[in-house]
């Protein structure tokens, strides 16, 4: 059996329709700048239509290589290619990107501070029953521990589009792009307004009792935590902080004097993760507030449907609605 | 473009003497710094030499110019014995190989393509370079540029996996315009090579990965320059290996086929001895 063409949202069962992940948007936004920018070129290791590569590749064949399964290869062919004044999009599983390929970036990439960009895609726990080998909880963690590297975590499509094409016209250095599988629900409306730039957090809703500091896909369950939160009388701030690294200082630190409670939500571990390198920030001003971090407790998730695990792992809106009280003692 | 010295009329002659050149700076350098890679930088001397004395395009005044030919180490740990081959041809002057590995000084065991003029990237982690010449080699195809690109392997390093998929990566997009060089100098850290864990068939197994493998004595300098003159076309659809039979520690007796002086430190009455043989070599 090969095709199924009912998605069912809630439980994500797998099926083949690619077509379904709306938020891989990079092959779309690479294809749109490529005649502008002949010195873009994408790879893949063998999953060039899962991680929304395709749409690139099939209109620049000569400037789209697939590697096979060889990440390492593919990963330090990358850096090789930008020395010669290229800007490589570099596209696969997250867990074989940022995690398995982890060394290659440190010391092919970001050592000499090449303009590669790594897009690793499907990460937390979006392969669901696939099982560890397919999560990700590390990659956030890994790649920001390597000095050069940007890293962001776009909440949808539009932002992963709008931050492609920001590295593309105007950034410099090294870039890990961190997206989930791309059959979530958009948090942003395509317009002509840019509405994400690297570096600078977005204050998507506002509140004076807590601050939620969210990224990726976090973000759309933050802010439905937040409706649900403020039913209960709490009015929250949602942040999407997606950039973790440089990281928006300002908004964290204003969140923490305007809100005095500050919880973090990512698809990841909390140790190394959005919540560690907010709790850095908090920790070495001079600014006291409540904080926690939420996400996977120092865990390697259980097998199951994602719809499932996010519920299990209070990753949904009700499940961070419910941490969030928890945590505020309501 | 690099104009070679026009005094020495023998160019094998002059390669001979650069390759004592980056002997006997590597023994000074390495004495510095109290600890370095003698063998696996012996073994690949005449190498060196005949690549940026005979073989390579490059402009030491536009290091990175566009069209120039590439060269990287996979086996970067050998870096001690180029620095005084770039700086003799001219990338930056002699004396700043004076600073070699003291605090903050561009020059340390592994090459930095950020630090130094005439490295064309880092190295260090053994197994990226092929990797690094396969990306080198489709930028060069998709500007229409004729340049090539050198990788320099260790034998040991054929033993790291990143290797293999480069390898047939190569193949499969028809590098033509990569050329990797193995300098099999048959020892590694912890012993012979062969002992610690087996690549042979070499050449068998490079052909199994659809390149065309030459076979060369890599301290014989007419055969390096009659293989290098004769490589197919950078535009040929089969990239092509040198298999170098080369001896760690060659030209220095003691050294000779000897896996201990792979990282070594020499003794005064030691250095002494190495210089006057190498100085004293044919």
């Amino acid at each position: 059996m090969t095709t199924q063409n009912t998605f069912h949202k809630d439980t994500w069962e797998l099926y083949k329709g690619l077509e379904m992940s709306k938020q891989l948007t990079s092959g779309k936004t690479l294809a749109a700048l490529a005649d502008e920018y002949p010195e873009v070129v994408a790879m893949s290791a063998d999953l060039s239509k899962p991680t929304g590569l395709w749409p690139f590749a099939k209109e620049y064949p000569e400037r789209f290589f697939n590697f096979g399964l060889a990440e390492k290869n593919m990963v330090t062919a990358a850096a090789g290619l930008a020395s010669t004044g290229k800007i490589p999009f570099v596209s696969t599983y997250a867990s074989f990107l940022g995690v398995l390929a982890a060394e290659n970036i440190r010391t092919a990439v970001a050592y000499p501070n090449l303009n590669v960009r790594l897009i690793g895609t499907h990460t937390g726990i979006a392969m669901g029953f696939y099982g560890t080998s397919h999560h990700a909880t590390e990659d956030i963690s890994i790649t920001r521990a390597m000095a050069n590297m940007t890293v962001i975590s776009p909440a949808d499509g539009v932002a992963l589009a709008e931050m492609i094409e920001e590295s593309v016209r105007t950034y410099d250095g090294p870039i890990y792009f961190r997206v989930s599988r791309g059959r979530e629900e958009p948090v942003y409306t395509e317009s002509k307004e840019v509405q994400n730039k690297i570096g600078k957090a977005n204050i998507l809703r506002d509140g004076s009792d807590l601050t939620i500091i969210a990224c990726g896909i976090e973000v759309l369950q933050a802010l439905r935590a937040a409706d649900q939160l403020s039913e209960a009388g709490i009015e929250t701030r949602v942040i999407d902080m997606h950039t973790i690294k440089p990281m928006d200082v300002e908004a964290v630190l204003n969140a923490a004097e305007e809100t005095g409670a500050v919880l973090t939500v990512e698809e990841h571990n909390i140790q190394g993760g959005l919540g560690s390198a907010v709790a850095e920030v908090l920790m070495e001003s001079n600014v006291s507030c409540k904080f926690k971090r939420h996400g996977f407790y120092d865990e390697n998730s259980l097998i199951g449907k994602p719809y499932h695990l996010y519920k299990h792992y209070k990753l949904d809106a009700e499940g961070i609605a419910s941490v969030a009280k928890e945590f505020l003692n309501k | 473009m690099t104009e070679v010295n026009t005094d020495i009329k023998n160019k094998v002659e002059l390669i001979k003497e650069k390759a004592k050149l980056s002997r006997l700076e590597t023994i000074r350098l390495i004495a510095k710094a109290k600890s370095g890679h003698y063998g696996s930088s012996f073994s690949s001397s005449e190498i060196f030499a005949t690549l940026y004395y005979h073989v390579m395009n490059y402009d030491p005044e536009n290091h990175r110019w566009k069209s120039r030919d590439r060269f990287v180490m996979g086996k970067g740990h050998s870096a001690v014995g180029v620095y005084p081959i770039l700086a003799d041809v001219g990338f930056f002057p002699k004396e700043e190989l004076d600073t070699y590995t003291d605090l903050g000084s561009p020059f340390g065991d592994h090459p930095d393509m950020n630090k130094i003029k005439g490295i064309d990237f880092g190295s260090g982690s053994i197994g990226h370079g092929l990797s690094v010449g396969v990306g080198m080699s489709l930028g060069a195809r998709l500007d229409n540029e004729d340049y090539r690109t050198f990788i320099l392997m260790g034998d040991g390093e054929m033993q790291e996996g990143q290797v293999w998929e480069a390898a047939m990566s190569a193949a499969n997009f028809k590098l033509g315009n990569l050329i990797g060089i193995v300098d099999n100098n048959k020892v590694t850290v912890d012993g012979h090579t062969h002992e610690m864990m087996n690549i042979e068939p070499l050449k068998e197994k490079w052909e199994s990965f659809g390149w065309n493998v030459i076979e060369v004595d890599g301290h014989n300098i007419e055969k390096l320059i009659e293989t290098f003159d004769n490589l197919p076309q950078a535009n040929s659809d089969i990239p092509t290996v040198i298999i170098a039979d080369t001896i760690a520690g060659k030209g220095v007796s003691f050294m000779e086929h000897g896996y201990e002086w792979h990282v070594a430190n020499l003794g005064e009455d030691d250095i002494k001895r190495a210089v006057e043989e190498i100085e004293g070599g044919q």
